[in-house]
């Protein structure tokens, strides 16, 4: 590991900072694209979605959606000028239906109206008549079917057959995981304001650079005449990656067609019905290992529910292959992924991008070798670690950075995990209805996006005269902290206090071609970026100082407002004028792309990740065995942000990413009737964790740690993988019920609700 | 729209008489957002299962995406953006959030907080149980609550001490 290089002592990144927008959020001030004053004559949009789940067109009759009170204009395929596409790769999303639907409530059309209420009322008003066919809307139907919206892809690596074959222990299984709706507290919403042969669109989404690309096609402008512009949105997790690009385009079709101002906030049922979420999969996998709990083989075939079109698809099954092994070796291996085709809403990112689907496997295996060999699971985990020796990874990745084994030991310790065990044997043996479960999983995690091209980030920094710093950066504030770690970073470039660095709205028309906020990588790329430009920056001051007091360059340094140079300093303020006034450029634009990833797409092998982010977590669980209620009562962690930047920003990361998890393995339920209607379109039937749902004992600590590679300040990304922690939960509630049977492999399948758990219990119980 | 379907409302909102004339059908969130420009007041899910419209009505939380803005007529409404002194300086219970992390999006946030300020100013003997519990009807989807949670007990203590 290369040394860090730190030639002045840190004061402002690696301290806890609030949030920057604390005071207005607890003030109600802060402004969501919803609370923007709205222009003059500003319209309102409504979707009309499709009665039925797959189709042709028949006819659509939209007389009466005209003449219904204020209602100016009806939008429908016919209406785009341009490509009718909001599809963020293959091209298969249009904006509204055209010809035929595919999933129940695709848009077919949308009112334009003088209020949203009349707009949603006119929508009420459509005759759509379709051929409806039979949709196919499970994993299972998908597969029978055999319908795949990607070709399906594979890593292998050793000779799997032979090592199942000659393993004394074999098993077979399969494991279900469900979907998840983001919930996003500020659904999606966008405002588009038409100018002078210019749109613009203020969009609550991960991805303007995307917006900006998607409207300019179906508007037939160039890129360069639309802007895509957001300050912050309230939450997205995911599901404003590539699809808050449909109410966008929407709107500035409206923008264009109207002259006026056209905003578009969907209705909490039609988010929830007409947005993509976290592919449910199925997991069919084969075990060989020995008697010591060690795998041999791993032969595992991942099917996910994709949706009618590929989104963001390949990606997240790519991700789920890349995170079939965990943090654990496999000796041989056959990851197969296969990417069905359903008539339902195309399934989209969703923290841990497929990642957290393909650690729930590999988990559950580890639980289903300890119950084989009646081995405690942690021993079974800790013997399964990659280490010496074993680092190769199924994609042909050496893991170099693994502190897994030292992390885990830690939390063993600090959970006091062995201690507890014993005590909850005791206390199941005394207690036939309640039981208790306990686990200890880790995590880690790959961080870099998978397309390699996507690692690269853009920042524009402005001095101005009084010594105030304008930063701009390529990545959009979602609640995660990013827009305060980068005014850090660049504060502590200055060697001037955080206030005096003004974060600024994410546009298109300050840094282009930007990626989307995702995979974790904001801060990675972002902050490099802008340390860049601010370095740019400050090298020109440097060369100016150096020339204007007559010091060597080496004597010039920046700290506590002031810059010093030789025995004496100056104001930062000071300098930028004087420097402003030797005609020295105070503005500069950065760049970062991330080193040394490779990736063979074909062969399957390279280093598509820049480094790994590991964690662990220890729950306890209490289940009811007569109800299937569950109850976490403790709760620890231990997780590696690096050398963190932000300490306090990066626990809320970890607690919120935790329960987040949580509520995916154990409340959260996407339930669809057979005919492709999702029953669950509101948080009423959608059963989010509330603050009563999180144990009052949640301890959680950082890893003392620094990045191995060269990172901003050495810290890593965090966004995701506290995600993934939460399994953790779920391995605790298989641990509860696996104590009615020791012995028993435990068929629980995610999300672990009350109905769930009842059902493992009957069938652990029944043999 | 038909004159009849309109009607004149008064209302004090933070301690501030209002007037408008609004369509009988206009929720009072609307009404906060639209008539009076009060935007701090969030619609999550306009179902009134999220929490993030809690505003409070004569002193009681209620969520006004649910309830008509007629209804608030001749009553005194409260909302996140009179919850700082009129010099801007925030409460104790906001300058906690602000010191705890009790938030990241903050779109739950005036939701969360005026549910607090109806709970504490009923019983300022709350323990950290209750405290979840009076919660649980209002929906953070970024933090896990601990942030929050923290927040409210320390807003308590310090809330306490002046007793
Ligand atoms: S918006 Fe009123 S409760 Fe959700
Ligand atoms: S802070 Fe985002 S929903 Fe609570």
């Amino acid at each position: 590991m290369p040394p860090e290089v730190v030639d002045v002592p840190l004061r402002i990144v690696r301290t806890s900072r609030r949030h920057d927008s604390a005071t207005r959020h607890v003030s109600g001030s802060a402004t969501y694209i919803d609370d923007m004053p709205e222009p003059h004559g500003t319209l309102h949009l409504a979707p009309g979605g499709a009665p039925v789940a797959r189709g042709k067109i028949k006819s659509v009759d939209l007389d009466a959606v005209r003449a219904a009170p204020g209602v100016v204009r009806v939008l429908t395929a016919a209406d785009i000028p341009g490509t009718n596409d909001v599809s963020p790769v293959v091209g298969d999303d249009p904006a509204l239906a055209d010809g035929e639907v595919q999933f129940h409530g695709q848009v077919v059309f949308a009112v334009v109206a003088e209020t949203r209420e009349a707009a949603r009322r006119a929508v009420k008003l459509a005759k759509i008549e379709i051929d409806a066919e039979t949709p196919l809307v499970t994993v299972d139907e998908a597969l029978s079917a055999d319908l795949n919206i990607l070709p399906e892809y594979r890593f292998t690596t050793g000779e799997v057959g032979a090592a199942l074959a000659a393993s004394p222990h074999r098993l077979d299984g399969t494991l279900r995981i469900g979907g998840q709706e983001h919930f996003y507290l500020e659904g999606q919403v966008a405002l588009a304001v038409p100018g002078e042969d210019e749109m613009l669109v203020y969009s609550s989404t991960q991805h303007p650079s995307e917006l900006q690309a998607l409207v300019a096609h179906m508007l037939k402008l160039p890129q360069a005449a639309v802007t895509v512009e957001v300050r912050r949105m309230g939450g997205a997790f995911g599901g404003k990656e590539s699809q808050a690009a449909q109410w966008g385009a929407l709107a500035a079709l409206a923008a264009r067609l109207t002259g006026r101002a056209c905003k578009m906030r969907l209705d909490r049922d039609d988010d929830m019905i007409m947005t993509g979420k976290r592919h449910d999969f199925r997991a069919d996998y084969q075990l060989g290992f020995d008697g010591e709990g060690r795998l041999n083989g791993y032969d595992v075939l991942l099917s996910s529910r994709c949706g009618y079109s590929a989104d963001l698809s390949q990606g997240i099954n790519d991700r789920a292959m890349f995170h079939a092994d965990n943090a654990y070796y496999l000796p041989a291996a056959n990851i197969l992924s296969k990417r069905m085709k359903t008539h339902t809403v195309s399934n989209t990112a969703f923290r841990g991008f497929g990642g957290p689907q393909g650690m729930m496997a590999i988990e559950r295996a580890m639980d289903d070798i300890a119950w084989t060999l009646g081995l405690d699971p942690l021993d079974v985990r800790i013997r399964n670690l990659y280490g010496d020796g074993r680092d190769m990874t199924p994609y042909g990745m050496r893991v170099t950075d693994n502190i897994s084994p030292e992390l885990i030991a830690g939390l063993e310790r600090s959970s006091d995990y062995r201690a507890r065990r014993k005590a909850i044997a005791a206390f199941n043996a005394d207690s036939p209805i309640i039981k208790r479960g306990i686990a200890l999983t880790p995590v880690k995690f790959g961080i870099s996006f998978t397309n390699t091209f996507l690692n690269q980030g853009g920042a524009l920094v402005h001095v101005y005269k009084d010594g105030t710093v304008h930063l701009n950066h390529g990545g959009t504030e979602m609640g995660q902290g990013l827009f305060v770690k980068i005014a850090q970073v660049v504060a502590e470039e200055f060697g001037i206090d955080l206030e005096h660095v003004k974060i600024t709205a994410t546009t298109t028309a300050k840094v282009p071609n930007t990626s989307p906020t995702a995979a974790s990588s904001g801060t990675d790329i972002n902050g490099m970026a802008a340390q860049s430009a601010a370095r740019i920056i400050k090298d020109r001051l440097t060369d100016f100082a150096a020339s204007f007091y007559n010091v060597p360059r080496e004597q010039v340094a920046f700290r506590e407002n002031k810059v010093f140079y030789g025995n004496h300093s100056v104001a930062f303020s000071e300098l930028i004028l004087r420097a402003h006034v030797g005609q020295v450029s105070l503005s500069s634009t950065g760049f970062y792309k991330t080193p040394d990833l490779t990736w063979d797409q074909a062969k399957a092998h390279g280093r598509p990740f820049y480094y790994f982010s590991y964690g662990a977590a220890c729950s306890e669980v209490m289940i009811d065995t007569l109800t299937g209620e569950m109850k976490v009562e403790r709760i620890d962690i231990l997780h590696d942000v690096g050398k963190s930047l932000n300490p306090a920003i990066d626990i809320g990361q970890i607690e919120g990413g935790f329960v987040q998890g949580m509520g995916w393995l154990t409340a959260e339920e996407l339930v669809y009737d057979a005919k492709g209607r999702l029953l669950t379109h509101a948080p009423s039937t959608y059963k989010i964790p509330t603050s009563s749902d999180v144990p009052a004992d949640f301890r959680v600590a950082l890893f003392d740690g620094a990045n191995r590679e060269a990172t901003i300040y050495r810290s890593k990304a965090v966004g995701e993988p506290p995600l993934m922690l939460a399994i953790s939960v779920f391995c605790a509630v298989a641990d509860a019920i696996h104590s009615l049977a020791p012995g028993r492999r435990v068929p629980l399948d995610a999300p672990a609700t009350p109905e769930s758990i009842l059902r493992a219990v009957k069938a652990v119980a029944q043999h | 729209m038909t004159g009849a379907s309109r009607r004149a409302i008064k209302l004090q909102v933070n301690g501030k008489p209002h007037a408008a004339e609004v369509d009988v059908r206009l929720t009072l969130a609307d009404c906060l957002r639209q008539e009076f420009k009060l935007t701090g007041t969030h619609l999550g899910c306009e179902h009134g299962v999220c929490g993030a419209c809690t505003v409070l009505l004569d002193g009681q939380s209620v969520r006004a995406c649910l309830m008509l803005a007629v209804q608030a007529d001749g009553r005194a409404v409260a909302t996140v953006e009179g919850l700082a002194g009129a010099d801007g300086k925030l409460n104790i219970l906001q300058q906690a959030f602000k010191d705890h992390h009790g938030l990241q999006c903050g779109f739950c946030t005036p939701g969360i907080l005026m549910t607090l300020t109806e709970c504490f100013a009923d019983k300022p003997d709350l323990t950290e149980q209750d405290i979840r519990v009076a919660l649980s009807g209002n929906i953070c989807r970024c933090t896990g609550y601990q942030g929050i949670v923290d927040a409210a007990m320390d807003a308590l203590r310090k809330m306490r001490s002046l007793l």
